[in-house]
C-alpha cells in the first residue's frame, strides 16, 4: 500500500469518524458541515471526472450542480403541493427516483453543451462552458415559476427507505454512502479501457486519433459521465439545505468546484474529499472570525496556485502515480 | 413612434456594445500578447467605478474622477501584474483561471472593507446631462450618445497605437512570437506590464463612464466580465477588430432581444405570459447567438492566426 492510499484511507475515515464523533457528544452542527463536505466533494469528483482525467477545464459545472438541485426542489415542491409534475406524471419525495431524474436531465443537458463545447479547446473550452451555465443561471433568474431569483425552499427533505433523512446523521451517512459508491466508481473508470483512453486524450489527442480512437467521443462521454455526478451531488445538496436557489447555478460556484479539486490535488482520487475538507473548514473558522473570509481564502488560493502546485494530496503524498 | 423607440433601443444596444468593446478590448489584447486568461479584468472595471465615485465626490468634478479611474486601475493592474500576474505566463490556462479567481476575491472583499457594502453613486457630469431629439420624435440621453463617442474614439486610438506606432509594433511582435523579439533587445518583461495596464485603464475606463448610469458596488464587474467573454469568444480571441464586432453584436442582440421578444411573443400568446417567457428568452439569447456562431466556426468571427 503505498502512501497515497493511506492518506486516501485515513481521509474517508476522517470524514466518517467526525459525524460519528459529533453525534455522539450532541454537536449535531458538525454533521451538517460534514454532509456539506461529503456533497461538495461529491459534485468535485464529478468535476475531477472531466478535469483530471480528461484534461477538459470546464468552467460551467454549476449548470449541472444547480439543475440537479432544481431537479429535487421542483418534484419536491410538486409532490408537497399534490400536483403532477407534467402530463400527468405525479411527482415523489422518494429520493432515489430524485436521484435518478437528476442524473439523467443533468446527462441530458450536458449532451448538447459538451457536443458544441469540445468543438473547441483551450480557453475557448473555458469561456464557453462558461457562458452555457451563465445561460442556465440567467434563465432560473428570469422564470418566476420556481422561484426566480428568491429560489425554492423545500418544506421538508424527501425520503429514503427505511432512513430518517430528517436527522442530521442518517443523511449524512447517505451522502457519505454516495461519494465512496463514486469514488470506487471513479477508480474503475481510471483503471479501465475507457479510462486510459481518456488519460491518452488528455496527454495527446493527435496519438489517439492515429490509434482508432476518436478522442472527440471519448472526451464527450467523459463530459456528460462528470456532468451526471455533479448533477446527483446537486440533488444532495438541495435537499441538505432544503433550498434551491440559482447560487448554485452562478459562475462562482463553478469556480468554487475548480477550487476544491486544486486545494486537494488536480486528478487524484482523494484530491475533491481533501479539497473540500480544507474549503468547508476554512470557510468554517476564517468566517468565524472575519465576515471577510473570502479576502483570506483568495490569499490562501492563490499561494496555493503559485507555490503548492500539487494541493494538499501532493504536500502528503509527493509525486503523483502517473508522472 | 415605435420608429423613434427602435432607434433608441438600438442607439442602447450600441452603447452596450461600445462599453463591452472597452472591457474585451482589454482581454483580448492581454491574451493575444500574453496568452493569460484574467478573470480578475472585472475587478479592474469596479476598481475604475469606485475611483471615478469616490475622487468625483471628493473633488465635485467628474473629469478629475475619471482621471482618478485610469490612473487608480492602470495602477493596481501594473502592481497585480508584477506581483502576481508574470507567475502565470508559462502555466496552463487552469492555474491561471483560479489564480485570477483567487484575485477577484482578494479585490472584491478588499473593496468591501475600504468602502463598506452600499453603493456608491455617481452624477453624469453638466455638460452632458440632457437629451437631444432623435429623429421621428423622441429624446436620447446626450451621456450615453458621449459613451458611444468614447468607445468609438477608444477603437479608433487602439488601430493608430497597435498599427502607427513603435510600442503597437512591439505588441504584434510579441503576439507573434514573444522569445525573438525578446532576442532583439525589447525588454519583454515592461512590455508585459505595460500592456496589462493598458488593459486595465481601458476596463477602469468602461467601469468609470457606466457607474455614472448605474450604482457603484462590490461585484458589478461580474456580468460584465462574463459578457465580455462572450465578446471575445464570438470575435475570435486575440482580435482587436473581433471584439468591435463581437461587442456590437452582443450589444444590439441583448438589447433588441428584451424589446422585441416579449412583443413578438404577445401575438400568439396573453400578454402577461409574453411578458415573463420574453424576458426568460430575452436573457439567453447572447449566448445562443453564440453557441450557433461557435458552431459553425469554432474559433470565432476574425480568429487571430495562432
Amino acid at each position: 500500500m503505498n502512501r497515497e492510499t493511506t492518506i486516501n484511507l485515513l481521509l474517508a475515515a476522517l470524514l466518517l469518524g467526525a459525524p460519528l464523533l459529533a453525534t455522539a457528544i450532541g454537536e449535531p452542527f458538525y454533521v451538517t458541515l460534514a454532509t456539506r463536505v461529503a456533497v461538495l466533494a461529491l459534485a468535485a469528483v464529478g468535476l475531477n471526472f472531466a478535469l483530471g482525467l480528461g484534461g477538459l477545464l470546464s468552467f460551467g459545472h454549476a449548470a449541472f450542480f444547480g439543475l440537479g438541485g432544481y431537479v429535487a426542489g421542483i418534484i419536491a415542491t410538486h409532490a408537497f403541493n399534490a400536483e403532477p409534475l407534467f402530463a400527468g406524471i405525479p411527482a415523489t419525495t422518494s429520493m432515489p427516483l430524485i436521484w435518478v431524474t437528476a442524473i439523467v436531465v443533468a446527462g441530458i443537458a450536458a449532451l448538447p453543451i459538451g457536443a458544441i463545447s469540445l468543438r473547441t479547446t483551450g480557453v475557448y473550452f473555458i469561456m464557453i462552458t462558461l457562458a452555457f451555465a451563465q445561460m442556465i443561471y440567467y434563465f432560473a433568474i428570469s422564470w418566476p415559476a420556481y422561484g426566480g431569483e428568491d429560489g425554492l425552499s423545500m418544506s421538508m427533505r424527501n425520503a429514503f427507505p427505511g432512513v430518517n433523512t430528517a436527522k442530521p446523521l442518517p443523511y449524512f451517512l447517505i451522502c457519505y454512502a454516495a461519494l465512496i459508491a463514486t469514488l470506487l466508481f471513479f477508480r474503475v473508470v481510471e483503471g479501465s479501457r475507457f479510462g486510459s483512453a481518456l488519460q491518452a486524450a488528455r496527454q495527446n489527442g493527435t496519438r489517439l486519433a492515429a490509434v482508432g480512437i476518436a478522442p472527440f467521443n471519448i472526451r464527450l462521454v467523459a463530459f456528460v459521465v462528470s456532468a451526471m455526478i455533479t448533477g446527483f451531488a446537486g440533488a444532495l445538496y438541495a435537499d441538505l439545505n432544503r433550498f434551491v436557489g440559482p447560487s448554485m447555478l452562478s459562475w462562482h460556484m463553478s469556480g468554487e468546484l475548480m477550487v476544491l479539486i486544486i486545494l486537494g490535488g488536480k486528478g487524484r482520487l482523494f484530491g475533491p474529499v481533501a479539497g473540500a475538507m480544507i474549503f468547508v473548514f476554512l470557510e468554517y473558522v476564517l468566517g468565524g472570525i472575519t465576515e471577510r473570509w473570502q479576502f483570506f481564502l483568495g490569499l490562501i488560493l492563490l499561494g496555493i496556485v503559485l507555490f503548492a502546485r500539487g494541493g494538499l494530496l501532493g504536500l502528503l503524498s509527493g509525486k503523483p502515480r502517473h508522472v | 413612434m415605435f420608429t423613434a423607440l427602435l432607434i433608441e433601443q438600438l442607439l442602447n444596444g450600441l452603447q452596450l456594445g461600445l462599453m463591452l468593446f472597452l472591457m474585451a478590448a482589454g482581454l483580448t489584447l492581454i491574451f493575444g500578447v500574453m496568452g493569460l486568461i484574467n478573470l480578475a479584468h472585472g475587478s479592474l472595471y469596479m476598481i475604475g467605478a469606485f475611483a471615478c465615485a469616490t475622487v468625483a465626490a471628493a473633488t465635485g468634478s467628474f473629469w478629475i474622477g475619471l482621471i482618478a479611474s485610469l490612473t487608480a486601475a492602470a495602477g493596481v493592474g501594473a502592481i497585480i501584474e508584477v506581483a502576481v500576474i508574470r507567475r502565470l505566463y508559462d502555466r496552463d490556462h487552469l492555474d491561471q483561471v483560479l489564480a485570477t479567481f483567487a484575485l477577484i476575491l482578494i479585490l472584491s472583499e478588499g473593496s468591501r472593507w475600504l468602502f463598506g457594502s452600499f453603493p456608491l453613486y455617481l452624477d453624469i457630469p453638466p455638460v452632458l446631462q440632457g437629451a437631444v431629439p432623435l429623429p421621428g420624435g423622441g429624446q436620447y440621453q446626450l451621456y450615453r450618445l458621449a459613451i458611444i463617442g468614447v468607445g468609438i474614439a477608444v477603437a479608433a486610438g487602439l488601430y493608430m497605437l497597435i498599427s502607427k506606432t513603435r510600442l503597437g509594433m512591439r505588441i504584434r511582435a510579441g503576439e507573434s512570437d514573444r522569445e525573438m523579439i525578446g532576442a532583439l533587445g525589447v525588454d519583454i518583461g515592461t512590455l508585459y506590464t505595460v500592456v496589462f495596464a493598458l488593459g486595465a485603464a481601458l476596463a477602469g475606463l468602461a467601469g468609470a463612464l457606466v457607474g455614472a448610469l448605474q450604482s457603484v458596488q462590490v461585484g458589478m464587474g461580474e456580468p460584465v466580465l462574463i459578457l465580455a467573454f462572450v465578446v471575445i469568444v464570438i470575435g475570435g480571441i486575440g482580435s482587436i477588430k473581433g471584439a468591435l464586432v463581437g461587442a456590437v453584436i452582443v450589444g444590439v442582440v441583448d438589447t433588441m432581444g428584451r424589446f422585441l421578444l416579449p412583443s413578438l411573443l404577445a401575438l400568439t400568446m396573453p400578454a402577461s405570459q409574453a411578458t415573463t417567457i420574453g424576458a426568460a428568452l430575452a436573457s439567453m439569447l447572447i449566448y445562443v447567438v453564440m453557441a450557433l456562431i461557435l458552431a459553425f466556426r469554432p474559433s470565432g468571427l476574425f480568429a487571430a492566426q495562432s
